[in-house]
């Protein structure tokens, strides 16, 4: 009962702000008076003088998207000088090397800063035995906010496109990302980063405290200044964390309503976009269509991650016979290895299902030692392009282009002329959507092929193999290609193999898709809307949410079910029967 | 080009600024400000001197005080350092050896006990720095302890009840105790 009442209150609260934030997103990205404007306008004017001529006209989709990818590029040459140069910085002294003794190779440099400037924050290393203060807080903490703020953009640049009716811009890329930083970002992170603190996340520039403890040993705590990175790094839909632990960490989710409030901030600005989305439209019952579809598609995750892993080990129990665990009330039944008391297993299973979906890596258990099936939801989640409230303004791209799809095959099975929301999906349109559906399975199966086949790759597998080494590759590049960042962390990924592959695969995770994308807000953009009649498929019934379910289960199921067959299923059957 | 390149570098500087100098000040500020315990890592002194965080679990394994779970970090256990999981998958042998040979350490230090034994006790916490348990793995030590220390079983067994930590809001969470806290208040009984 308990169980239920936390994932209820959870989609209960999420919907309550759905509608407040995504018209307040509407407004900003309207250039329409908040009640901010007061303290941010000005920043902002100041910001676009600066940034100059570029930042006044408004962008066609070619010069949207460059200005994306250079954002992303510049940000990430901009991490990998600070931390290749993290020595001679401030702060790294009061750690010293003893402690943060993971060597900065070029590779691991280069895979975290591509990482942190996607969005993706996978992490081949340790924070606190890796990263001085500065460079968590200026380069990676900075990057979630910045990198965040370009998804949130492109998301809203791809609304334009479908809401345009003519013309052919999707509005201006810098002035974008400073609203999204003036008027969303850090607005939110203030209040959110001190609920954080009063739950107990640190911020301080302390070195690690020594101790000792009880028994008289010592006990050297590492500290630093997490709640700057700990709210961002969910809201943005980042997830890279501050330990090594991430969401484990007490440090850094220290008890269960910070659990919730952390799980609530990964899906609430991609949830809310839903609602954005229908008001830049005027089809605001598509766009609660659009959150009732990803809802559903969440709470089948919850279920199901829930129901396997409170099933328990039976290789456990097998092992521990004659001997008996204990059940009961106060006792903790279920697969709790790899898991924390204080979430228990409704928390953990809050928190696989958030992070799978939300794009953001930083999960509360470790997904290496999840059950089969329940890692293995959270590896399908990310399968299927993460449409569930998914990345920040990449999440809903992934479900429209989803909807798109449905729209051309449910018109094509009625005899009518496909249109989305007015917009008429020609040879053109047709062809942008089947290169975005096809490029996930060209990305993620081959990288898995490469490393399974090479030597290099294999050698990654030093703690766990069979169909669970199979899954813990093919993990890492869908992570990494979902922008997601989570990873099985048995897999030794800090090797220039897996540095170098996976920034392949985050690089088109996060270009490669936007790039069919903008071009199709592109085409919409110049496209006149015209106006919904009854020749139309309608895109607000529950018939059409059958069909977009059947469309997302479809594409991920042609392209990923025999690998989701040799991997979780069969670690599956290999445990229960 | 040159607006092009000029928007990329002024745009990334300054927002870099932002959110990278700006806001973690002010956060440190405020959070120093208001809540400056939980910001400087939630420690807990006894006669002065840090004995650790109330956050973060600590290796126990004298029989004077309640075990907390197994922990995977290296090079020792409960190394606030460098936190990890094992990472073991459910279906590798390893995991499986693990956790018999825990259970049969646990019965042992329990003179034999024939009691079912809290699952969480034989596996390793997410970040290897759990603080708590649960309730039944409290209730399994309690009678070490109390013979360890020469006390009433049901004086114990109070404390313990004592130190039991509800579900925030009623609903988020399940009940739990926080093992250093016990044990500090065992020492000062």
């Amino acid at each position: 009962m308990i169980s239920v009442s936390e994932y209820l209150a959870f989609i209960a609260a999420l919907t309550a702000m759905v509608q407040p934030l995504g018209s307040y997103l509407a407004k900003v990205f309207a250039y329409e008076s908040t009640f901010l404007d007061r303290l941010v306008a000005p920043v902002e004017r100041v910001i676009v003088r600066l940034v100059g001529p570029a930042a006044q006209r408004p962008m066609k989709w070619h010069e949207y998207f460059l200005a994306f990818v250079w954002f992303g590029i510049a940000g990430a040459a901009l991490v990998f000088l600070i931390l290749k140069l993290q020595d001679l910085l401030p702060f790294y002294g009061l750690l010293g090397k003893d402690v943060l003794s993971t060597p900065m190779t070029d590779d691991l440099a280069a895979n975290t800063a591509i990482s942190f400037a996607t969005t993706t924050t996978w992490q081949a290393y340790g924070g606190e035995t890796t990263m001085s203060y500065f460079s968590q807080i200026v380069a990676l903490a900075s990057q979630n906010f910045l990198a965040g703020a370009a998804g949130l953009a492109v998301g809203i640049a791809f609304i334009r496109g479908i809401a345009t009716d003519g013309g052919g811009v999707l509005g201006n890329f810098w002035r974008d990302v400073t609203r999204a930083m003036l008027w969303v970002l850090l607005p939110l992170s203030i209040p959110g980063a001190l609920i954080l603190v009063w739950q107990g996340v640190p911020m301080n520039l302390h070195a690690y405290t020594t101790a000792t403890s009880l028994q008289g040993a010592p006990q050297l705590i590492a500290q630093g200044p997490v709640a700057a990175l700990e709210f961002i790094k969910n809201l943005g839909t980042n997830g890279g964390g501050f330990f090594n632990a991430n969401g484990a960490h007490p440090y850094e989710n220290p008890t269960a309503l910070s659990n919730f409030v952390e799980m609530l901030t990964i899906v609430l600005l991609p949830a809310a976009l839903c609602y954005t989305f229908g008001a830049m439209t005027g089809q605001r019952r598509h766009g609660w269509l659009l959150y009732g579809v990803m809802t559903l598609l969440f709470a089948f995750g919850l279920v199901g991650v829930h129901w396997a892993e409170s099933a328990g080990n039976p290789a456990l129990m097998r092992a521990a016979a004659p001997r008996t665990f204990a059940v009961g009330d106060a006792a903790w039944t279920g697969n709790t290895e790899g898991k924390e008391v204080r979430f228990g297993t409704v928390g953990t299973t809050l928190a696989v299902v958030a992070t799978s979906n939300g794009a953001t890596g930083s999960t509360a258990a470790m997904p290496d030692s999840l059950s089969p099936l329940g890692g293995g939801i959270a590896f399908f989640n990310m399968l299927l392009g993460e449409v569930t409230y998914g990345g920040l303004g990449t999440g809903l791209i992934s479900m429209i282009l989803a909807a798109l799809l449905a729209v051309f095959i449910g018109a094509l099975m009625i005899g009518r002329a496909p249109a989305y929301l007015g917009n008429q999906i020609g040879v053109a349109e047709m062809k942008l959507i089947a290169v975005y559906m096809l490029i996930a399975g060209m990305v993620i199966l081959p990288l898995t092929a490469l490393a399974v086949m090479t030597a290099a790759g294999r050698a990654g597998l030093t703690t766990n193999g069979g169909p669970h080494g199979l899954t813990s590759i093919a993990f890492a590049y869908t992570s990494s290609f979902a922008n997601n960042g989570q990873s099985f962390g048995g897999l030794s990924a800090n090797s220039a193999f897996y540095n170098y592959t996976t920034s392949v695969a985050m690089l088109a995770g996060r270009f490669l898709l936007t790039l069919p994308a903008l071009a199709l807000a592109g085409t919409f953009a110049e496209q006149r809307r015209r106006g919904i009649t009854s020749g139309s498929l309608p895109t607000d019934t529950g018939l059409f949410a059958v069909l977009l379910i059947a469309m997302v289960l479809l594409v991920a199921g042609l392209n990923f079910l025999p690998l989701l067959c040799l991997g979780p299923v069969a670690e599956h059957m290999m445990l229960w029967f | 080009m040159r607006s092009s390149v000029r928007a990329v570098l002024v745009s990334l500087g300054l927002l870099t600024v932002l959110a990278g100098l700006v806001y973690p000040l002010l956060i440190l500020g405020l959070a120093q400000a208001f809540f400056p315990e939980q910001a400087d890592g939630s420690l807990v002194r006894r006669d002065g001197r840090i004995i650790g965080s109330t956050l973060i679990g600590q290796q126990f394994d004298d029989a004077r005080y309640f075990w907390g779970r197994p922990s995977a970090t290296v090079p020792t256990p409960y190394n606030a350092a460098a936190s990890s999981g094992t990472n073991l998958a459910p279906s590798n042998p390893q995991l499986a050896k693990d956790v018999a040979a825990r259970c049969t350490a646990l019965a042992k230090a329990h003179g034999n006990s024939a009691a079912p034994i809290p699952l969480d006790l034989v596996t390793a916490s997410g970040s290897g720095l759990d603080p708590h348990v649960t309730v039944a793995a409290m209730l399994y030590q309690v009678d070490r302890v109390a013979a360890a220390r020469g006390i009433d079983p049901s004086a114990v067994r109070a404390l313990v009840e004592r130190h039991i930590e509800s579900p925030a809001l009623g609903f988020l969470g399940q009940r739990r105790v926080n093992v250093l806290a016990v044990n500090l208040a065992l020492d000062a009984y």
